[in-house]
């Protein structure tokens, strides 16, 4: 693989990375808006539930992020082997959501939590090897 | 101590406040969070591969990817994962659910080695080694960060996040 070549791959891969991290930050925060899912399925049925979720905004643009994420993943799966796209991106977007989720949806990223992310982050790595 | 205690004092920060809300019920969710991903990257992966090399200037093309069964099939698992993802997110924190559910990545490597009979190199058992303990990390901690917030059509119940799991009986007789 040239050396274009392989930073056209990068770049596809922190396409997919920017992508996945608002998509994720976006729907864990209309998730939160909503409620507890299964508590609002007791109440209104299932279609209630779906109706709730369907009708957030915030949700509505995550998914559209995460659109855009999926097909860069298939843009660069069709030229870059899966076993390079896949855990790669899937690395990065570990560390990228830790720090959105503790400065954004301002979770309590303790140490624990950033340890597991380091941790999953770097197992996924050496498993792509 | 109840979560409206804690609103009323003003003495405690509330952020900072974080619990399980986890029960067998919630564990089969993640557990469908990790089968369907791991799942579903693989039958993109083959549906891709099928679909050859995709120019910029033909990003049509991937529309065509759609109608390649192993895309379809891929599809259809991403669509199971993302209905259980929304649900784990409602009742977990962001950085609980991710690092929880990346047991997924070890399942592949094992169903490679004791099924497809491929071979798990020194450095692949140490990437094994390292999501277990990640996900041994996270799960002995809290699931979920309260804020304190009263949110989409709930009134007391929504900061019941704090109460632990929902029960539909517990929601009907309240």
């Amino acid at each position: 693989m040239t050396h274009a070549a392989r930073s056209a791959v990068w770049l596809m891969i922190g396409a997919i990375v920017l992508f996945a991290t608002v998509g994720d930050v976006l729907i864990a925060s209309a998730m939160r808006q909503v409620g507890d899912f299964d508590k609002i399925r007791c109440r209104t049925g299932l279609f209630g539930a779906i109706l709730a979720v369907l009708g957030n905004v915030r949700f509505l643009l995550g998914v559209l992020s995460m659109a855009l994420s999926f097909f860069s993943l298939l843009y660069a799966l069709s030229w870059a082997e899966v076993s390079l796209v896949a855990p790669a991106s899937a690395a990065l977007t570990f560390v990228t959501n830790a720090f959105a989720a503790k400065w954004v949806l301002k979770e309590n990223v303790d140490r624990r939590r950033w340890i597991a992310a380091f941790c999953v982050c770097a197992g996924v790595f050496f498993l792509s090897r | 101590m109840s979560s409206s205690t804690v609103r009323k004092s003003g003495a405690f920060d509330i952020a900072s406040l974080s619990q399980s809300t986890l029960n067998f019920r919630r564990y089969l969710v993640l557990a469908a969070v990790m089968v369907t991903a791991s799942l579903g990257d693989v039958f993109l992966s083959a549906g891709m591969r099928e679909a050859g090399p995709i120019s910029i200037h033909h990003l049509s093309s991937l529309f065509a990817a759609l109608r390649i069964p192993w895309v379809l099939a891929g599809i259809v698992l991403l669509t199971a994962f993302f209905a259980s993802y929304l649900t784990a997110l409602s009742w977990a924190d962001l950085t609980f659910v991710l690092p929880a559910t990346s047991f997924g990545y070890v399942l592949i490597a094992l169903l490679s080695k004791f099924w497809l009979h491929e071979t798990i190199t020194a450095g692949r058992w140490a990437g094994i080694l390292l999501i277990m303990a990640g996900v041994g990390f996270v799960a002995r901690g809290p699931s979920y960060t309260n804020h304190g917030e009263t949110t989409f059509h709930e009134s007391p119940s929504r900061t019941g996040a704090l109460e632990g799991p929902a029960d539909c009986a517990r929601e009907h007789s309240a």
